[in-house]
């Protein structure tokens, strides 16, 4: 009786912390784009440098990984599609699933994916040592408020950078797959690129940019919110960096599956 | 605003989840005074001086910054007062990524519209004062124990403040920086006018720089007088801290025997 009751009562404490936490990284973003907006009016001005730090940090240093990966998995597509479609001798006929698979899914997740892996684990384990560190709360007592200095140009820098690395993991996608099926199956680039901007309409590259944007905020909001709350030492800021990525990884998968229900 | 003290501790009771740690505490600091706030370990120091520096909201009563209120106040407001003080802490709780200069510095860039040649030469008169002149480009991590708490009281008196708080300045520093870091403190209340609050359990230094000893036990204020009055005093508990006698805990055999069975 007195397990079921203590099994009864961690699952009402494990809901009640996710509960707290969701409720403390939603406070903390919304007070971060508060002071985006009506900084100056407070004294709490977002400062445009931290904000180029920030988008350097995430998105250009982010570049050649999020490039080499999404041509990567271009060629994969491409690979398997080739394969798939040659049972019914319409291998050439592979432009079309990557003209819709590539802007709607594979470079928005991957994108994501790649981001929350690199952004996630360096914001929480950075925001998380200056919280151990006792620089949060320095930051504090000078005044300076937290959401304006350390949580609103990391959420900016995300929010900047995350669509446009969509944008260059399309294009890298777009073009290894080019090149593949060039050498495979003989296409031209001018008869791929044509295909390709035949099939992919706007709204399939504006829906890729659309969860880019919602992918930009989740990676924020449980990436600083988890370093914000890390207390004690060392072992429990190495355990909030990996809940991070796993957290920031499900959190954009299960966004993802909610976006391609709903749209 | 001038003409109001720096600080009004008005009936203080706070803790943590809660439990009362501090309970009805009063307390006035006048401009240029140096009150030294003195307790064994678990008197409550720590916790009265987060809700003295606007890291803790109290569970009843106020505290006072040159005659507002710091809790009873929207969280901007409160920051904004909070540029008026300066807080060396006991670990230093400099922003790690930066220069002890840019640390200095930061204060003056969030709070003010000075020039970056200005600042450069106000950072430098900072830490001349505290003589770190020519260890600007140091990051916290290159500094010795003494040198870091030297940069924590630049980084603290930044703006000029007409208070500050220091959290056990000599606390793991040898006699010799210690004694410098004493003058130091002597030093702003002499040339600055400041107010100074340091909270520390160094008997030395507290005899030596205070014009004003606050003894804190069990979370009351018991004492509140100059060092030749807390050396007259004669109150066993005062006594035996200054006399460094060790209190005599009432010996409970059932608790102990509780203890032990890890119950």
């Amino acid at each position: 009786m007195s397990q079921i009751t203590n099994r009864i009562s961690q699952t009402g404490q494990s809901t009640l912390n996710a509960i707290t936490a969701i409720g403390y990284a939603s406070i903390l973003i919304w007070d971060s784009i508060l002071l985006l907006f009506m900084g100056k009016r407070v004294n709490q001005p977002v400062r445009f440098g931290l904000v180029i730090d920030e988008i350097i940090n995430a998105g250009v240093k982010a570049v050649p990984v999020v490039a080499l990966m999404s041509a990567t998995i271009g060629v994969m597509l491409s690979i398997q599609g080739i394969h798939t479609l040659s049972i019914f001798g319409a291998e050439t006929q592979v432009t079309f699933g990557l003209a819709i698979s590539i802007p709607r899914e594979f470079a928005p997740l991957i994108t994501g994916i790649l981001v929350a892996g690199r952004s996630g684990s360096q914001l929480t384990s950075r925001v998380g040592s200056m919280q151990l560190n006792g620089e949060i709360d320095a930051l504090t007592v000078m005044g300076i408020a937290p959401a304006r200095y350390v949580v609103a140009p990391s959420l900016i820098g995300l929010l900047v950078s995350l669509p446009v690395l969509v944008v260059i993991g399309n294009l890298a996608a777009f073009s290894a797959a080019g090149l593949y099926i060039h050498a495979t199956l003989g296409i031209g680039p001018d008869a791929y690129w044509a295909d390709i901007l035949d099939v992919v309409t706007i709204d399939d590259f504006l829906h890729g940019i659309m969860k880019s944007f919602i992918f930009a905020i989740l990676l924020a909001m449980i990436a600083i919110s988890l370093g914000m709350r890390v207390y004690g030492g060392a072992e429990v800021l190495g355990k909030s960096t990996t809940k991070s990525v796993v957290t920031c990884i499900a959190a954009i998968i299960g966004a993802d599956t909610i976006f391609a229900l709903l749209l | 605003m001038s003409s109001q003290p720096p600080i009004i501790v008005e009936n203080l009771q706070g803790g943590y989840n809660g439990i009362p740690v501090i309970h009805g505490c009063n307390m006035e600091i006048a401009q240029g005074e140096i009150v030294v706030i003195m307790g064994g370990s678990g008197s409550g120091k720590s916790t009265f001086l987060k809700h003295l520096i606007g890291l803790k909201e109290p569970m009843q009563g106020d505290v006072k910054l040159f005659g507002q209120s710091l809790y009873q106040t929207s969280i901007y407001k409160r920051m904004d007062l909070l540029k008026g003080i300066g807080v060396a802490f006991q670990s230093g709780a400099l922003m790690s990524s930066m220069t002890i200069a840019e640390n200095v510095a930061l204060p003056l860039r969030e709070h003010t519209d000075l020039d970056e040649e200005l600042i450069q030469v106000i950072t430098r008169m900072k830490l001349d004062f505290v003589n770190l002149l020519g260890k600007d480009d140091l990051l916290p991590s290159e500094l010795s124990g003494g040198m870091l708490k030297r940069a924590a009281v630049a980084r603290a008196i930044a703006l000029d403040p007409k208070l500050t708080f220091m959290d056990e300045p000599s606390a793991g520093l040898d006699p010799v920086i210690a004694a410098a870091l004493d003058d130091l403190i002597i030093q702003l209340k002499e040339s600055l006018g400041m107010s100074v609050v340091v909270v520390t359990h160094e008997l030395e230094s507290a005899f030596k720089i205070a014009d004003r000893i606050v003894v804190l036990d069990r979370g009351y204020i018991i004492f509140s007088g100059t060092p030749d009055e807390i050396k007259k005093s004669d109150n066993t508990r005062i006594q035996n801290l200054i006399n460094r006698v060790p209190e005599e805990e009432e010996f409970d055999a059932e608790l102990y025997a509780q203890q032990l069975m890890g119950q």
